[in-house]
């Protein structure tokens, strides 16, 4: 059949494009024919843009408040060449209006290319998002190289735990909310196979979810480390919970210091943590371990999805650039019930969270404190700015046991 | 024409993994039957991958068996046969690719279904559906295409006179005082929490393009959008089944007529009847139910016996995923594809009434023995 072709399973990726041209009458099949499509191929539509438009009175996301009627007629004829559309791309968006504590993104990107089509959207968005990042005009820095980081130890009596995530994608296969369960299948197979390489404190085990045991699953429960199917409409309202639980798993090294989730919201999302304060240590791993994986994948012919406009890509919009979030949970009594403790996050650029993470609010007095800023400065820089940030912090809260007053520093950039 | 990009790799690396599921789908689906269906697709651009989604996100259900998959437009029933007919074969009783079904909207053929004991019989409720031909499904219509569904049935609505004269209530616009009132006549629909329904795209936009349509003393009652194009319920306390199948046709026929005034019709074929969304609701869309009191009988060793061979089928008086609370059931017909809407409402008058007698011959403490039915 001609609907066929090749694939290369361990050397570089030639992925056949397929599509559909219809033909007569109302009740027969198309079969599909082999073409070659571009970005922006034209697809046809039963109603004209203003009969789709979506309603977005009631909304308050970032989609919502850049997609205009002119926009949307310009885009929603174009796909992406796998075949991704704008309307699936702000689905989520539509379907949920609003978050009670944070203002969300509202779409999501089907493959790298999701950049490039529709970028008259997603780079408003992007700017809005990321404090004012035009991608048409700037370059984002990736650093990786963890000996630039400062005094990344923190006093233990406040911070109990420090953590570094971010995800990867893989070039070549679309992402979460668009992949075809097959594609998804060959993202578990090459960061699993580039896993097994590890080696030392690296060294690890994968943990597929539909085959795990019970007793390995208790064990990542107990660990804080399994992630189950998506409940949040943010998530499942773009599609990336489809075929849930087939090619998902976890991978985490013995020292369970280092831990990989593979096809949850990302192809991957790489986490570095222990508890107490040693960030310098969490970031260093960090860094090593991801280098180590990118040189694996290589070696195989796969590469990350990464350009200098945006940096790292991932599924979410507020992910790119680094797609880092650096963050500690510190208890803080005295400064978290000070007036000025919004404004101190604000100027240092931290944002805080609930111990249990985004949809979250925080329990008594420990919060989760991390990077606010994704993109436009490197890693070295965010982690720098969490250490600096941290430490200011706790600063504040020996000085309020003391007694003494505290100052609202002056903000750190912009 | 259409023109769509897919990219997908071969179909042995495509194909779901069903070994932990239990749907009709699962049952069906083989390696070489995906291998040939992905090939395909609607005119509309639904594919084999849209079809069973639903199946693939929901491996089993606890009270029923699930069929696993929907259709995204009238021709899926079509492009999709060697998938879709043995799935209508095992779920609607050994229906036959070749069988023809039988429309009967005349509820003067009705024997009966007027003196249901209210003592017993709570309420009475018959329920189908309608797709309006031209549009796509629930799973996969746009959103103008969902508003178009919309206008053109609102429409068809506004023009009902007399007993079935109302209003309509779009989601997206009523006042709390309305949505209030709705919900106190148990009237409302939400936003599905079924993953069952979730997982096949058709709570997409909510609430945009769905709404409420009732009469003016609340008997007969539409919704928009919601599952499918149209819902269409007739209700009213007590035991009267006769009188709300009455409304029921008379409504349909109107509504029907209506829309072919203005140059559409209903998605309709003599091989599979009424087309809906799922594949369960082909032929007559239509579950005839009552709420009824069988304490007695519930508890009986034969009830499930009983029902089996009158072709009915017990819910809670939630609905269908919920289980009955104290000894008051929700009793429909089990069938809906080839037998008639008359034939289906007479097995539940028929049905019924056997069971009231049977719980008041159980309450006296005597035997239902000689009461047992044959299997129709």
């Amino acid at each position: 059949m001609a609907n066929n072709f090749a694939r290369i399973l361990s050397g570089k990726r030639n992925v056949g494009i397929m599509s559909l041209v219809g033909a007569g009458s109302l009740t027969a099949a198309f079969l599909l024919n082999r073409e070659h499509v571009t970005a922006g191929a034209q697809v046809r539509r039963v109603y004209p843009a203003s009969a789709d438009y979506p309603d977005l009175r009631k909304h308050n996301n970032c989609m919502a408040s850049h997609l205009t009627p002119a926009i949307y007629a310009k885009l929603v004829d174009k796909a992406t060449p796998n075949g991704y559309t704008l309307d699936q791309a702000i689905q989520t968006g539509v379907d949920n209006p609003g978050h009670p504590f944070i203002k969300t993104v509202g779409m999501v990107a089907g493959d790298e290319e999701s950049y490039e089509v529709f970028a008259d959207l997603l780079d408003p968005v992007i700017k809005e998002r990321h404090n004012g990042y035009d991608p048409q005009t700037m370059t984002h820095p990736t650093d990786l190289d963890s000996s630039k980081l400062k005094s990344g130890k923190f006093d233990e009596r406040y911070v109990l735990s420090s953590r570094v995530r971010t995800g990867r994608s893989i070039r070549g296969l679309s992402l979460p909310p668009a992949c075809t369960r097959a594609e998804r299948r060959e993202v578990e197979k090459v960061v699993v196979d580039a896993l097994a390489g590890l080696k030392g404190d690296l060294a690890g085990t994968y943990y597929s979810l539909t085959h795990m045991t019970d007793q390995e699953q208790q064990q990542l429960i107990d660990d804080h480390f399994l992630f189950d199917k998506p409940v949040s409409p943010l998530l499942t309202c773009s599609g990336m919970a489809r075929d849930w639980p087939d090619a998902r798993g976890i991978w985490h090294n013995n020292t369970k210091t280092f831990l990989i989730w593979i096809n949850e919201e990302d192809h991957t999302r790489v986490i570095s943590m222990e508890k107490g304060g040693n960030m310098k240590r969490v970031f260093d791993r960090f860094c090593t371990g991801l280098k180590e994986v990118e040189r694996l994948i290589q070696e195989k012919g796969w590469e990350f999805m990464w350009n200098e406009r945006l940096g790292y890509i991932l599924t979410c919009p507020s992910n790119l650039g680094t797609g880092l979030r650096a963050g500690v949970h510190v208890n803080l009594p005295k400064l978290s019930k000070d007036p000025r403790f919004t404004k101190i996050l604000d100027n240092l650029r931290l944002q805080k969270r609930g111990t249990g993470g985004v949809d979250t609010a925080a329990v008594g007095s420990t919060f989760d404190i991390s990077n606010l800023d994704r993109l436009g400065q490197s890693e070295v820089q965010l982690v720098q700015t969490v250490v600096d940030g941290v430490n200011y912090l706790i600063e504040c809260e020996k000085k309020l046991e003391k007694g003494q007053d505290i100052k609202i520093p002056p903000p750190v950039r912009k | 024409m259409a023109k769509l990009t897919i990219k997908r790799l071969s179909p042995e690396e495509e194909f779901p993994d069903l070994s932990q599921h239990n749907n009709h789908m699962a049952k069906v689906l083989t390696q070489d039957m995906y291998t040939k269906l992905r090939d395909r697709a609607t005119p509309n651009g639904f594919t084999i991958d849209g079809v069973i989604q639903t199946g693939i996100d929901n491996p089993g259900h606890p009270f029923i068996m699930t069929v696993g998959c929907v259709a995204g437009d009238e021709e899926t029933y079509e492009v999709f046969k060697e998938l879709l007919d043995p799935i209508i074969e095992d779920r609607h009783g050994g229906y036959k690719p070749t069988d023809k079904h039988k429309t009967d909207l005349n509820p003067d053929n009705l024997k009966g279904g007027d003196d249901l004991d209210p003592n017993y019989v709570i309420s009475s409720r018959v329920r189908t559906g309608r797709s309006i031909r031209g549009f796509c499904l629930p799973p996969h219509c746009s959103r103008g295409e969902r508003r178009g569904v919309e206008k053109m049935s609102v429409e068809a609505l506004d023009s009902l006179s007399g007993d079935l004269k109302g209003k309509y209530y779009a989601l997206k616009n009523m006042t709390d005082a309305e949505q209030q009132q709705l919900i106190d006549d148990h009237f409302l629909f939400d936003k599905p929490v079924s993953p069952l329904l979730l997982a096949s795209g058709m709570a997409r936009d909510w609430p945009d393009g769905r709404g409420i349509w009732h009469n003016d003393t609340k008997t007969f009652l539409v919704w928009v959008n919601e599952e499918d194009h149209l819902r269409v319920i007739s209700m009213q306390k007590g035991g009267n089944m006769k009188e709300v199948f009455n409304r029921f046709c008379t409504g349909l026929t109107k509504i029907e007529t209506l829309f072919k005034d203005k140059g559409t019709s209903f998605m309709w074929n003599e091989h599979l009847g009424y087309v809906l969304t799922c594949p369960s609701n082909l032929g007559t869309g239509l579950r005839a139910g009552v709420h009824v009191k069988i304490p007695n009988m519930s508890k009986h060793a034969k009830f499930e016996e009983v029902l089996k061979r009158l072709r009915l089928q017990k819910r809670g008086t939630g609905g269908v995923d919920t289980a009955a609370v104290g000894g008051t059931f929700d009793i429909s017909n089990a069938d809906r594809l080839g037998f008639s809407e008359v034939e289906l409402v007479q097995m539940v008058v028929d049905g019924v009434k056997l069971l009231v007698e049977m719980e008041k011959k159980l309450e006296k403490g005597q035997s239902i023995d000689d009461l047992m039915p044959a299997q129709k």
